[in-house]
């Protein structure tokens, strides 16, 4: 894989995946409802104490914690790969104990946290092209989503070539592809940035970004806070098996406590304007900056 | 170490294709790597970084067909000429898909720590203290009695990780170690990787997290095209105004000191930050100069 072509899709991406609005526009409209979701694993181990959740469509919300706060159990429940013990997942008017993993995949696309858990074909086409095959799409539609995903991802050039000859990160976004074939509403992302280099996370804070402007719903799981509050507006945190914090990002990266409940550390920058006595919560560089120049303005001392 | 001077791992223009390859994926590449520090390896996805870990193992050309040159050595022994579990007890290599590492011959994960030390006929009280030391280190005891299969992702990659520091290899290579831990996981395993290097262990290790890098490499080096194209301390590495052009992503507050510094609010001279500290102080002396 040439590091360049990487870098030119991650600013064609946004181009590339608009392809898509039309089709997703009109299932743009359905909302998650979780509500007082247990569940227990045949084990016995209790992974989710009690979760209310919801989200509007269009939001983009990135849940934090942990391995083993229940983060993957709770969105596995959003396609129905695991069922509520107690409680209920509702998916706009469909609740998920009614619905197949199948009829659920028309609504919620979900890429797994190993891509190898999810590719099974011999050619990266036919493994993008399984879903939008399955739901049923024709031939013409079926293909257009198939390239625009590979597209989105960087990955066109190697639409013909067996997955297993790639590297993990390109595995991991030739899974990526395969849902974003399925213009479902609502995206879910299990940890989408592991194993990426520079150019791979700007990739998919870039197709996060575009998915965002088609009016889909993008719900992921991420250990990288930088990337976390660049991209996403909520942060939900969790801890063993209950919600300990959610809200608008500045908010929630400011609650000391359950931030170390759940042992997550703020973004970088967070850190510094903290150590600096800043009252402010920059997102970004930039944002750090314009506050860096203020306080100077203002002649305070730290 | 038998000369405390000579490099504890040395490539001089180690070139490697793999076979059917169309280019070289290392090319030409020169390393010197002293005893007992830690290096940090970083570059874009395709750079060559898990060949390089490999080559450095020995397991490129002992147990990799294709076209190799140059020389490599660890500890003043080319491990090429000898055989592969001569290389393996040279050098530990942790490789970053942990399923793959596991030996499969095993039922727990006890059994799976201790399978190495056996093959090597470590007496059997000595093999348990050091399993028993290796899961306290790495918060393994209560996985010790499930099978290695049940385990998370992340589970996986720490009990892989302990399957190699409980062989207290002089060299560990780890490949992307960290890639599937959370952050307090990941703690775990630098605070190990300190611990070995105080002991003397040379740690190498392949990490896009450079924070991390900064707060717990001696030095850094950049892969990119097959060579290393800078080696030096994290400061001057992560600073340096060529990264990003080699596929090397900034720390956010090297990003911010540069915007900073194209605002006129750090002086020019001043040596970027990269982490939370150098930051604090050089973002608090604009603060304090201003008032």
């Amino acid at each position: 894989m040439s590091e360049s072509g990487h870098a030119e899709s991650a600013g064609a991406a946004a181009g590339a995946a608009a392809g898509a609005a039309a089709d997703a526009s009109s299932a743009g409209d359905i909302a998650i409802s979780v509500r007082g979701l247990v569940h227990t694993y045949p084990s016995g181990v209790t992974a989710l104490q009690g979760v209310d959740l919801d989200v509007a469509p269009g939001e983009r919300v990135a849940i934090v914690g942990q391995n083993g706060a229940g983060k993957t159990t709770l969105v596995r429940h959003l396609n129905g790969m695991v069922r509520p013990t107690e409680g209920e997942v509702r998916i706009g008017d469909w609740s998920t104990t009614e619905k197949s993993i199948a009829e659920l995949a028309h609504r919620v696309g979900y890429v797994f946290q190993n891509p190898d858990e999810q590719i099974f074909a011999r050619t990266v086409a036919t493994d993008v092209g399984f879903g939008p095959k399955n739901l049923g799409f024709d031939e013409e539609r079926a293909q257009r989503a198939v390239s625009d995903a590979l597209e989105a991802v960087g990955l066109a050039h190697e639409a013909d070539v067996h997955p297993h000859h790639l590297s993990l990160s390109e595995r991991k976004r030739i899974a990526i592809a395969a849902v974003l074939a399925m213009q479902t509403p609502i995206v879910v992302l299990d940890e989408p940035t592991t194993g990426q280099d520079d150019a791979g996370v700007q990739l998919i804070a870039a197709i996060v970004g575009s998915l965002i402007a088609q009016g889909r719903t993008v719900v992921a799981i991420t250990h990288d806070m930088d990337f976390c509050i660049e991209n996403f507006d909520r942060v939900v945190v969790m801890a063993q098996g209950e919600v300990r914090a959610d809200g608008p990002a500045e908010e929630v990266f400011a609650d000391v406590a359950a931030l170390e409940a759940a042992a997550v550390e703020p973004p970088q920058l967070l850190r510094v304007a903290r150590a600096l006595g800043w009252s402010g919560t920059p997102r970004d560089a930039r944002a750090f900056v314009d506050q860096l120049a203020q306080q100077r303005g203002s002649g305070s001392s730290a | 170490m038998a000369n405390a001077n000579a490099p504890m791992i040395e490539l001089s223009g180690v070139g490697f294709a793999y076979e059917d390859a169309e280019r070289f994926t290392l090319a030409n590449l020169d390393l010197r790597i002293d005893a007992g520090t830690v290096t940090g390896i970083v570059g874009a996805s395709g750079a060559g970084k898990t060949t390089l870990a490999k080559t450095i193992a020995g397991f490129i050309p002992l147990n990799e067909g294709g076209t190799y040159r140059g020389a490599a050595s660890v500890a003043g022994r080319v491990l090429a000429e000898g055989t592969l579990s001569e290389a393996a007890a040279a050098v530990g290599l942790v490789t970053q898909n942990p399923f793959n590492q596991i030996s499969g011959a095993r039922f727990t994960v006890r059994e799976e720590l201790a399978f190495g030390l056996e093959n090597r006929s470590v007496p059997r009280d000595e093999m348990e203290r050091r399993v028993d030391e290796v899961a306290a280190r790495l918060r393994l005891e209560p996985l010790l009695d499930r099978s290695p299969y049940a385990l998370s992702g992340g589970q996986m990659q720490l009990v892989a990780i302990a399957s190699m520091v409980i062989m207290q290899p002089p060299v560990l290579v780890m490949d992307e170690p960290t890639s599937q831990l959370d952050p307090a996981g990941t703690r775990l395993v630098y605070d190990v990787l300190s611990t070995l290097s105080d002991g003397g262990t040379t740690v190498v290790i392949i990490e896009h997290k450079t924070e991390l890098l900064h707060e717990h490499c001696d030095s850094i080096a950049v892969l990119a095209g097959g060579l290393i194209v800078q080696h030096g301390t994290p400061g001057a590495v992560l600073a340096d105004d060529r990264l990003t052009s080699w596929g090397v992503g900034e720390t956010r507050v090297t990003t911010a000191a540069r915007l900073a510094r194209e605002r006129g609010l750090l002086p020019v001279e001043r040596a970027l930050p990269i982490g939370v500290d150098d930051a604090v102080e050089a973002f608090s002396t604009q603060t304090g100069a201003a008032s």
